[in-house]
Parts: structure tokens; C-alpha cells; sequence
């Protein structure tokens, strides 16, 4: 499997690790009142979808740097690759 | 004062060397080294910075620059590692951290990693078998980061086919430096 690295261009999968759920990103509020049940679901509940599914790589060998990577989970295919600080910033997330 | 030797990363008292038809693998002591990360909304100051001390820009992904005394390279996106002469340079971090004050985080590097300087007309066939980059469409400038035996090394390009800097993790020399041999053995 190649994943397009935004910034270096085509690497091979075995230069990356996989986290999980690009999901993780949305990290509630700990000081918020419902800060026991959203980190609840924050780590335990995850979708399952077979088809479409964004989720975060770590080039561990090679930039170190964080993806979130569209993957299809029947093909393998992946459709799209953004550094993840730059997904999480558009989520709002970071500064 | 005891009489204090240094060692180099594979444990003799001098640098070690090993020629083969068509390679020299050369381990390289005398460098020092300090990495260098621009901080959040700094990154300009920071690259103009490190431009006073270089005497030219930071490179670019995955590539590497020479300037006067210093080789620079890119290590992740707004990181970098800077290279100098140990010698004239052993205080390499602090001289670096006086030029970028607060735009950027300066980390000394200089006994974390070992080197090894590949030369000779062999280097492709060598490298090839030990790491996944495609070097022989590469240049000389490149500079990229790759697993190699299991470990994650810089491998710069001086010339392509023929000369070669890897760098790796210092703790590793000994594996590191056995592939090399086993490689090299292999393929001449």
C-alpha cells in the first residue's frame, strides 16, 4: 500500500504506523459538566464503517509527522491525505 | 586530570574505515550537531534567523543545504537539523539557540547520532538493498528519512551513485554499520 505523503510525495505503508479513528482529533472538554460521559465515548465507542473511513498515521520512519488519511476499508483505497495538523486546525482544533 | 579518550560510536579509539572494491564505508566523528524547531507563529523569525547564521536559506522537505560552516537539512515540516565542524563548533546548540532566541526550540544532537559516509561507485547497489527510496532518480541535495535495517536514518545525497552521508541513531552504530558490512559484502 503507497500513501501520498502531502509533503513528501508517495512512501510506502511499512514507513507508517496506524493510530486508529481520525475521531481522535475531537478530543472533548475534561472541564466541561459531561466530561465523564463524553470522554466515555470519546475512547471507548467508535464507528465500524465499512466503506469511507478517516483515519490517523504517524510517518514514524520517515517525518514524523501525523496524517489523516481517507482510506476505504473494502479497497484499501485511499482517496484523500492531509497533514493532521492541518485537518485539526480546520476542525478548529490546535491554535 | 585523568587522561579522557574519547570513543567513537563503534567503540574504537579512531574512526573506522572499510574499502571494498568500489566503496569506502567511512565512520564520521568529528561533526557536531543541533536540531532546530521554529516555533508556532515564529516560523518567519525563525527562518531569518537561521538564514544570519547560515548564510542560506533552511532547505526545503527533504532535501539539504550547505552554507560557510554549516550544512543544514529538513527533518519534518518546520524542523530541521543543523550540522557544523565539531571542532570549531562544539557548542553548537547554544551558538545556534543565541541566533533564533524565542522564534525557535534548539535541541543538541551531537552524541545521539553515529554516521557513516558511503563513497564510491557502488552506492546504489549497496543502498537499494538496504533501504525503499528510490535513489537512483535522486540528486545530490536530497536528504530524506527512511527506515534502514529496522532503524530510522537520514540518508543525505552528496552525489548521486557515489557519495552518501547516513546517519543514525548512535545506540544503533554497531547494527547499522553490520548491515552496511553485510550488504557491501554481498554485493561486491
Amino acid at each position: 500500500m503507497i500513501i501520498n505523503h502531502p509533503i513528501l510525495g508517495p512512501r510506502d505503508a511499512q514507513e507508517f504506523t496506524y493510530l486508529g479513528d481520525a475521531s481522535l482529533i475531537e478530543r472533548p472538554d475534561p472541564q466541561a459538566e459531561n466530561a465523564d460521559e463524553t470522554f466515555h465515548d470519546y475512547v471507548y465507542l467508535r464507528d465500524n464503517p465499512a466503506g469511507e473511513h478517516q483515519e490517523l498515521w504517524y510517518h514514524e520512519q520517515g517525518d514524523r509527522s501525523w496524517l489523516v488519511v481517507t482510506r476505504n476499508t473494502l479497497t484499501h483505497e485511499i482517496t484523500d491525505v492531509q497533514l493532521a495538523r492541518d485537518a485539526a486546525r480546520a476542525r478548529g482544533r490546535s491554535k | 586530570m585523568a587522561e579522557l579518550k574519547a570513543l567513537t560510536a563503534l567503540g574504537g579509539y579512531e574512526p573506522r574505515v572499510d574499502e571494498f572494491a568500489g566503496l569506502i564505508i567511512r565512520e564520521v566523528t568529528d561533526r557536531a550537531l543541533a536540531s532546530l524547531a521554529a516555533r508556532l507563529g515564529s516560523e518567519a523569525d525563525c527562518a531569518a534567523a537561521a538564514k544570519g547564521l547560515l548564510g542560506a536559506v533552511l532547505p526545503e522537505p527533504a532535501t539539504w543545504v550547505a552554507g560557510g560552516d554549516f550544512t543544514a537539512w529538513w527533518m519534518g515540516p518546520d524542523q530541521w537539523m543543523i550540522d557544523a565542524d565539531y571542532a570549531s563548533h562544539t557548542l553548537l546548540a547554544a551558538e545556534l539557540k543565541s541566533v533564533v532566541g524565542g522564534a525557535g526550540s534548539v535541541t543538541e544532537q551531537t552524541d545521539g547520532w553515529c554516521r557513516f559516509d558511503l563513497e564510491g561507485s557502488s552506492c546504489f547497489d549497496v543502498l537499494e538493498r538496504l533501504c525503499q527510496l528510490d535513489l537512483r532518480s535522486g540528486t545530490a541535495g536530497d536528504a530524506q528519512r527512511t527506515a534502514l535495517e529496522h532503524v530510522g536514518c537520514f540518508l543525505l545525497c552528496r552525489e548521486p551513485g557515489r557519495h552518501y552521508s547516513l546517519l543514525g541513531p548512535r545506540s544503533s552504530a554497531g547494527s547499522l554499520h553490520h548491515a552496511l558490512m553485510t550488504a557491501a559484502g554481498s554485493v561486491l
